[in-house]
């Protein structure tokens, strides 16, 4: 099934045997503009396993939003096939089986931060008792306990986007997708989130799939890591983080193990770069 | 923390408070130039009755004269403020011979216009944003509709409607009806489609069905764009609602003092019922531009 590139084969595999909940073969997306057109995906092979953390990382314009987007079924593949969860993006949608963190918080501003958080809910029609209690969870869990009733503008772009991500926790999802949630975070903060993250994923089994600028994010978080580089946006390698053990604190950033891994993306990230040039 | 945090801030409006004096200078300029107006206009017929009656005037009765005729060509802001104190505190509001009468009809029709036009501009932008083809086949319609001179139409209409038994107040609706609905229509059909991508992407992450994001996203963002519209459309229902009285001979309105008043050369009655139009026109600006603002800070949008 795998026909990507020479690496590529044995690579891919490392699903482990899990059954796959992203299924993506051969998958292109050429986007038509007016000036010509941009292929913002190349050949894109991957197999995200039940459960597994991946991360995207790669330089400005690889395609990383692109690729959360056909996953999310926003943005229509041009070549290729993708499966989630066995079936079309598009049935996964409707089946509401994934909740987006956008690069932007996306609040509306008509809505107090708990019923931006309550929005989703209303709008699959969960109980009203149901819906408190998961705003109040996911708020205290995003640290915003106490600015239910403050309005978007009220709060810091940070806290907008904690905002965000408690509204996509709120789903209560089996499958994440981040687009860089905590890129306009202070790194304190983002530490602190990042150790939530993986507390919270420990927990519940989710699977995530995550875009970051940042290799230190991408490697404590992460299970696996797809280095990606642009024009065309395509794979160039898949780092394995199973050398770390499960689960983490922020220690593990100094062991050699951790260290290693790094190196390894840095590595292939420069190799994104200077085929570029 | 929370407590303190509880209050939404209220930051006030800046400018109210520092606009009111520049804007009595431009009242007080625009009065001087009025007096000057009234001077220059009714000079001439001035000079005749002096002349008829062979005085040499000095300047200061010829001013005199010319801002106290009973008939004059442009009436001096005095007389068509004692005018209007005449005919509102002074009279009873029941008496044919009282403006507050008069407004309260032509206000009244102004309304019921207003109200059917906002309503019926909802509707049509619902339609247009929401059926691909209503776009091409209706908008040029609506648009269209707007170039038909109201002049023209507004008697058609009023003698139309009184030939199937329609009178009153209901004619008059029509056609205040007819300018109303047009900048509601083209403000709503904008303030529905004013969502950003980002946010309708996150609906469609939800799978929220048209319905939902229709009243969830769609609706609540259009409020800022509804009311500006709402602005302009109530003003041109007082203009519909006035525009319709004067073409039938209507015996009550402001319209019908604006006729009568021409009748009879009553410039001053013409005068006192332009002042008493343009206030109730501020007026019901100002109260769309409170509802307004009142209903954006409820919302929680104020900043
Ligand atoms: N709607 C669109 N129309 C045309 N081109 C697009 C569109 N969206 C993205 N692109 C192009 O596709 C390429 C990949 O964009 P994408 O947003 O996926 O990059 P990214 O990896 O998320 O970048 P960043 O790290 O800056 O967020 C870019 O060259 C971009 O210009
Ligand atoms: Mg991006």
């Amino acid at each position: 099934m795998r026909v990507g590139g020479g690496t590529m084969g044995s690579m891919a595999a490392a699903a482990g045997g899990r059954e796959a909940v992203i299924e993506i073969d051969r998958l292109s997306l050429t986007y038509e503009t007016n000036d010509g057109p941009v292929h913002a995906l190349s050949d894109i092979d991957l197999s995200i396993g039940r459960g597994e953390f991946v991360s995207l990382i790669g330089p400005s314009g690889c395609g990383k939003t692109t690729l959360l987007r056909v996953i999310a079924d926003l943005e229509q593949p041009t070549g290729g096939a993708i499966a989630v969860n066995g079936v079309s993006p598009r049935a996964a949608r409707e089946a509401r089986s994934y909740g987006y963190v956008f690069q932007a918080a996306a609040l509306y501003p008509w809505r107090t931060i708990a019923r931006n958080v309550a929005l989703p809910l209303e709008i699959m029609g969960v109980p009203k008792a149901e819906r408190e209690r998961r705003v109040a969870d996911n708020l205290a869990l995003v640290n915003l306990a106490g600015f239910e009733r403050k309005y978007p503008w009220q709060l810091s772009g940070g806290m907008q986007q904690r905002a965000s991500i408690a509204r996509a926790l709120a789903v209560e999802p089996d499958l994440l997708l981040m687009d860089e949630p905590f890129g306009a975070l202070d790194e304190i903060v983002r530490d602190h989130l990042n150790e939530q993250l993986l507390k919270l994923w420990a927990k519940t089994q989710k699977t995530v799939v995550f875009v970051t600028h940042s290799i230190p994010e991408a490697v404590f978080l992460s299970t696996r890591i797809v280095v990606m580089s642009p024009r065309p946006g395509r794979v160039t390698d898949i780092v394995d983080c199973s050398a770390l053990p499960r689960e983490r604190t922020l220690d593990v950033r100094e062991t050699p193990e951790f260290l290693a891994i790094a190196h390894r993306v840095r590595q292939g990230l420069r190799a994104g770069h200077s085929y570029e040039d | 923390m929370s407590a303190s945090l509880a209050a939404p801030p209220v930051r006030r409006p800046r400018g109210r408070e520092g606009a009111f004096v520049p804007v009595l200078a431009v009242v007080l300029a625009l009065v001087a130039v009025w007096y000057a107006g009234a001077y220059v206009l009714n000079r001439p017929q001035v000079m005749d009755a002096f002349a008829r009656q062979k005085v040499e005037p000095d300047f200061e009765s010829l001013v005199a004269a010319t801002w106290s005729m009973e008939r004059p060509v442009l009436p001096a802001p005095h007389q068509v403020a004692a005018e209007l104190w005449k005919t509102t505190v002074e009279q009873r509001i029941t008496s044919k011979r009282s403006l507050v009468f008069h407004g309260w009809i032509t206000l009244s029709s102004t309304l019921v216009g207003f109200a059917i036009g906002t309503a019926l501009g909802i509707l049509l932008a619902v339609a247009v944003v929401h059926v691909k083809s209503l776009e091409k086949s209706l908008m040029p319609w609506i648009v269209a509709s707007q170039t038909i001179p109201i002049l023209a139409i507004a008697p058609m209409v009023v003698v139309v409607l009184n030939a199937v038994n329609i009178t009153g107040l209901l004619p008059k609706a029509v056609i205040s009806t007819y300018l109303s609905f047009f900048p509601v229509t083209v403000g709503m059909v904008k303030g529905l489609r004013s969502p950003e991508i980002l946010h309708l992407d996150l609906m469609r992450t939800f799978s929220a069905s048209a319905w939902q994001t229709f009243w969830k996203l769609r609706l609540p963002g259009s409020v800022p764009f509804l009311f500006t519209s709402m602005k302009v459309g109530v003003a041109a229902s007082l203009v519909g609602a006035i525009v319709a009285e004067l073409p039938t001979g209507a015996v009550s309105g402001l319209g019908a003092r604006l006729l009568s008043g021409s009748y009879y050369g009553q410039t001053v009655q013409i005068w006192a019922a332009l002042v008493a139009a343009s206030l109730l026109a501020a007026a019901l600006v100002t109260i769309v531009g409170a509802i307004d603002r009142l209903v954006v800070r409820r919302m929680g949008m104020a900043r």
